[in-house]
């Protein structure tokens, strides 16, 4: 199975430690493999220091997939957390 | 104790507060690394002994973590990132090849990669995310430790009570210091957005980073007085010195802990003006909290968190039963539930295709809940019930006619014949409010005050709309500004027509915790605020301190300035009178430890 989405970074920070962390942590509790395309540079979700170099400020726009058995369930919470602005949304 | 020239030095500021004590010298100066060729039947070894020092870092850091001080725990998340920097396959892999590859020992091929790492981060502009490469490099120092046998050498092995100074402390090292021992740090290398900061403020450690030399200039046993505040160290300082931080100190911790045991006494205004301060959540495991920070009610309570946070839309008993609880905790103090204040392109499925260019004016909050009338009715119903379990209100955003308002009051009515039908208990007199945070409901306001219970002014919204400024936008952020005269101008009209109306007028935005906007919506009438709880205490404080009658004069000034910065000197100069504590005490109120 594999899901396709566009995700918006929100949080004032970008996408930084904390919230790479957090990807990193969610995409390790799945199967499915992620990756973010920015441009026309792609990363694997499981990496904290990749996704850090991938240089995402806020408002930056990635396009999203998740490939795997399990792609869905990643791609809703990857959704709930870039909504949520990684609970740093005042 | 070592007499030696008296020096000040200059650096950042990272965690506020004023220590004098005596410095302790701490080494954390970077390991030299040597470059040696390795026979190719030792690659295997030499991987081995580099997978054994990651092994071996990851237990330090585990074990870190779980000695973690309560106080630190929330930010338990550096020390998982850290780990995670560990097994990164462009800092493990990429080495594990190197050594492979070129022969070479463990370190220099590591050394070699973090180089590589460290281009790449060198490339991002965004500084925040650049300075990352420091969490790096400590990791990499921590293996480089481990791999050369270097015994880590615990700060935590000071005798006496003494002020760190060293080149640089990591994460880890500030996680690990004994608060007992130490009483603040200064470091050559950092500044006020490492996670070296975040955790001196978590562990309330007046901290200076940045100082470029300190190590150099400041010898073991030197008497310092570090401001945490100002950013300025003082190294042997002479007595006037000494006793002008004392008093400076002593002046500013009285202060506090006053503000803080006062934190649960109204706020009333010297000419007897009763100012209710609510707080701003949207966690109900916040409520308890919010209670002792001295908030009278919630004045915003957000509700999107429980639609965002499953995986679908949360079901009315699981609204009510948040609701209910929030209600309860508060009672008899209210409870001000905002309905749904998100757009279609948040949920999955079917909404999510519907597709806008400017979502800040598109389908978004009473306009996407009238549209999808089950989605709201549910929310509308979860929130009626819960009404029998406190003082619960209803909040309208975006709302910018009477129609929307005559529109969901109908709804409102329907559930409650259902109520009534099925002997369901709720409070048929809740109250029913609207949040001003479009222009055209500011202008309407008269309009729609009788249809209203109550107003709040949602400022950051209306301030956006008003000014026609898009606040996540980097290039016009700066316009963003509430003392802007035309928003002044809006909040005294709704205050009037409030007034006219016997309708309380309330404010729940940014400006409703910000010290110098505070007193100017005092003196226009504004009696109920509802901001950021870590606010609270300090407003209150503030609050205390003015006067309505005396502020009045003021406003008949400031409604003839005609520019944003006008008015906020004029509001600066003025507070810094009124209530000098403004300049003491702020900064530990807001400096708030958002940057992580």
């Amino acid at each position: 199975m594999e899901v396709k989405k566009k995700l918006r970074v929100k949080n004032e920070l970008g996408l930084h430690a904390r919230s790479a962390a957090m990807i990193v942590d969610l995409a390790k509790k799945h199967n499915a493999k992620l990756y973010f395309k920015k441009g026309d540079q792609v990363i694997e979700g499981d990496s904290i220091l990749s996704l850090l170099t991938l240089a995402c400020p806020k408002g930056t726009e990635l396009e999203v997939k998740a490939v795997g058995e399990d792609a869905q369930d990643l791609m809703d919470k990857l959704t709930a957390l870039f909504e949520r602005g990684f609970g740093e949304l005042s | 104790m070592s007499v030696g020239k008296r020096i000040e030095l200059k650096g950042i500021p990272v965690s506020p507060g004023i220590v004098i004590g005596k410095a302790h010298l701490v080494d954390r100066s970077k390991i030299k690394v040597p470059l040696r060729k390795i026979d190719k039947k030792d690659v295997p070894y030499e991987i081995e002994r580099f997978k054994k020092a990651v092994e071996i870092a990851k237990k330090q850091l585990s074990e870190l973590k779980n000695k973690l001080p309560d106080r630190l725990k929330e930010h338990a998340f550096i020390l998982d990132s850290h780990m995670m920097i560990l097994n990164d396959s462009m800092l493990y892999d990429a080495t594990i090849n190197r050594i492979k590859e070129k022969e070479i020992n463990a370190e220099w091929a590591l050394k070699e990669s973090f180089e590589e790492i460290k281009n790449l981060f060198s490339q991002i502009e965004d500084a925040y995310i650049s300075e990352r490469i420091n969490d790096v490099e400590n990791v990499v120092q921590r293996i480089l430790r481990n791999l050369m046998g270097h015994t880590e050498n615990e700060i935590s092995e000071i005798g006496e009570k003494s002020i760190i100074v060293a080149q640089d402390l990591s994460p880890a090292d500030t996680a690990s210091l004994d608060t007992k021992k130490v009483m603040g740090f200064i470091t050559d290398g950092g500044g006020s957005t490492s996670h070296t900061a975040i955790l001196a403020r978590a562990l309330k450690l007046p901290a200076v980073m940045g100082l470029c030399h300190a190590t150099k200039q400041i010898e073991d046993g030197n008497i310092l007085i570090v401001d945490g505040d100002t950013g300025k160290i003082i190294v042997n300082p002479d007595d006037e010195d000494i006793l002008y931080y004392t008093e400076k100190k002593d002046q500013r911790e009285r202060l506090r802990s006053s503000v803080l045991k006062e934190a649960n006494k109204p706020a009333i205004t010297l000419d007897g003006y009763r100012i209710r301060v609510m707080a701003n959540t949207e966690f109900l495991n916040e409520v308890y909290a919010l209670k002792e920070l001295g908030a009278e009610g919630i004045g915003l309570y957000r509700t999107e968190f429980q639609y965002l946070s499953h995986s679908g839309i949360p079901t009315e008993e699981e609204l009510f039963e948040d609701y209910k609880k929030a209600a309860e905790i508060m009672s008899p103090d209210p409870v001000i539930i905002r309905t749904l204040d998100i757009g279609g392109d948040k949920f999955k499925g079917e909404f999510a295709k519907i597709n806008e260019t400017n979502p800040a004016l598109g389908l978004r909050a009473i306009r996407f809940c009238l549209k999808n009338i089950d989605i709201f009715r549910s929310q509308l119903k979860a929130i009626l019930m819960a009404s029998a379990y406190g003082n619960v209100k209803i909040m309208l955003p975006l709302i910018s006619s009477v129609d929307e308002v005559l529109e969901t009051k109908k709804i409102i009515e329907d559930i409650k014949k259902e109520l009534d039908k099925k002997k369901i208990s709720y409070n048929p007199k809740t109250e029913i409010g609207i949040i001003l945070e479009v222009p055209s409901s500011v202008m309407i306001a008269d309009l729609l005050a009788w249809f209203a219970d109550f107003f709040s002014i949602g400022t950051n919204d209306l301030i956006q709309y008003t000014l026609a400024i898009d606040r996540t936008n980097k290039e016009v952020a700066y316009l963003y500004d509430p003392f802007h005269p035309s928003i002044i101008r809006m909040i005294r009209e709704v205050i009037r027509i409030g007034q006219e109306h016997k309708i309380p007028v309330s404010i729940c935005g940014e400006m409703a915790g910000d010290p110098l906007c505070v007193p100017l919506l005092i003196a226009l009438g504004m009696r109920q605020l509802s901001m950021n709880s870590r606010a609270i205490p300090f407003i209150k404080k503030l609050i205390r301190s003015i006067s309505v009658k005396e502020l009045k004069k003021d406003i008949e000034k400031i409604f003839k300035l005609s520019t944003s910065e006008e008015i906020r000197s004029y509001m600066l100069a003025r507070m810094k009178e009124l209530f000098p504590e403004i300049d003491i005490i702020g900064d530990y109120f807001y400096m708030q430890e958002q940057r992580q």
